[in-house]
């Protein structure tokens, strides 16, 4: 590896880089899978979308790649029992966790001890820290005031997961909302709900199993 | 085996052997890199896991469950000494293998390069 290429992945950026290593005569570049629309460039981004480092043949030429991502995100709008048990078991798949919630009784560390808190509306927390390749949105807050602007920025942004907790009547209706709001099918359908895989989930801890399993079925699938 | 456990918790992170490799370089030492290029059976490192070796012999990360390491340990003081690259191949048909412990049952290939100009 070239002290440059060192240099450039570990800037403190939180971004993707991929390096693609000819073993044969160590030769190596760096890629910016998202902006690359070389076939380098596009298998690079297929292996830093599914996280996924391995070998590829272009051009009868054998590459490495080396996927370098950013630390998983997972944004829980609406501090709600569910998020409590969800948080707690992404923390542990390797994810930073954050909950938004304007409401302040909601979203306490007595409730989510060790997870970054933020007590603001999902608009004013999405222009500030907007979500990334590596961002799983998760909307529970069943309140379409908070709910539905983080919807919106989540599908403006190119989070890899966005769920909604809601029954299918629930989900519908909110799916209208949104649509009167501008945004075609094929970008709604990006919102997973009702959310979580069908596993028959009941309790706020089943239900955030089956979240963060469909979380991880979308992440590596 | 909470190495593996570990180890599986730091694949979603930006890779901390390579943050501590450049804190490394800059302290004045030199470094090689191990890498997993491919894996064939229950392995327990995926392809792209790291270690990485300084020339005093310390390192950090891992590219098996603790089986391999020391071999690849042992490549890459080599690495450093020689700038030669090295391509690694471990599998219980290798007696190299049974020698340092891959008893998983897998096979994988790992890259030992320098981290140089």
């Amino acid at each position: 590896m070239k002290r440059a290429t060192l240099d450039a992945l570990t800037d403190g950026g939180a971004r993707t880089w991929v390096r693609a290593l000819d073993r044969s005569d160590g030769s190596e570049k760096l890629i910016d899978p998202f902006s690359d629309e070389s076939p380098l460039g596009l298998a690079a981004r297929a292996a830093a979308r599914s996280d996924t480092s391995g070998e590829i043949k272009i051009d009868e030429r054998n590459w490495f790649l080396e996927v370098h991502n950013p630390p998983l995100e997972l944004v829980l709008v609406g501090a709600v029992h569910i998020a409590q048990p969800l948080a707690a078991m992404a923390r542990l798949a390797g994810y930073a966790v954050r909950v938004v919630d304007p409401r302040a009784a909601f979203a306490t560390e007595a409730r989510f001890p060790g997870v970054t808190l933020h007590p603001d509306w999902p608009d004013a927390f999405f222009a500030k820290t907007p979500a990334g390749n590596r961002t799983a949105l998760v909307v529970l807050a069943h309140d379409p005031k908070i709910d539905d602007p983080a919807l919106e920025a989540g599908l403006t942004s190119p989070a890899f997961y966005i769920g909604a907790l809601g029954s299918k009547k629930t989900h519908a209706a909110r799916l209208e909302r949104l649509a009167g709001r501008g945004f075609a099918q094929e970008a709604l359908a990006r919102i997973r709900g009702p959310v979580g895989l069908a596993i028959g989930a009941r309790s706020p801890a089943e239900i955030a199993l089956s979240i963060l399993a469909q979380m991880t079925q979308t992440l590596r699938t | 085996m909470l190495v593996l456990l570990t180890a599986a918790a730091d694949t979603s992170r930006v890779s901390e052997e390579l943050q501590t490799a450049a804190a490394w370089l800059v302290a004045g030492h030199k470094v090689a890199l191990g890498t997993v290029i491919q894996t064939w059976g229950s392995a327990p490192r995926p392809a792209g896991s790291q270690i990485a070796v300084r020339d005093d012999g310390a390192f950090l990360g891992s590219v098996s469950g603790g089986c391999v390491e020391s071999a690849v340990i042992e490549a890459a003081l080599q690495t450093i000494a020689d700038g030669e690259s090295r391509n690694l191949e471990f599998g219980v048909t290798d007696a190299r293998a049974w020698d340092v412990g891959l008893a998983c049952g897998g096979r994988i290939r790992i890259f030992v390069e320098a981290i140089g100009e």
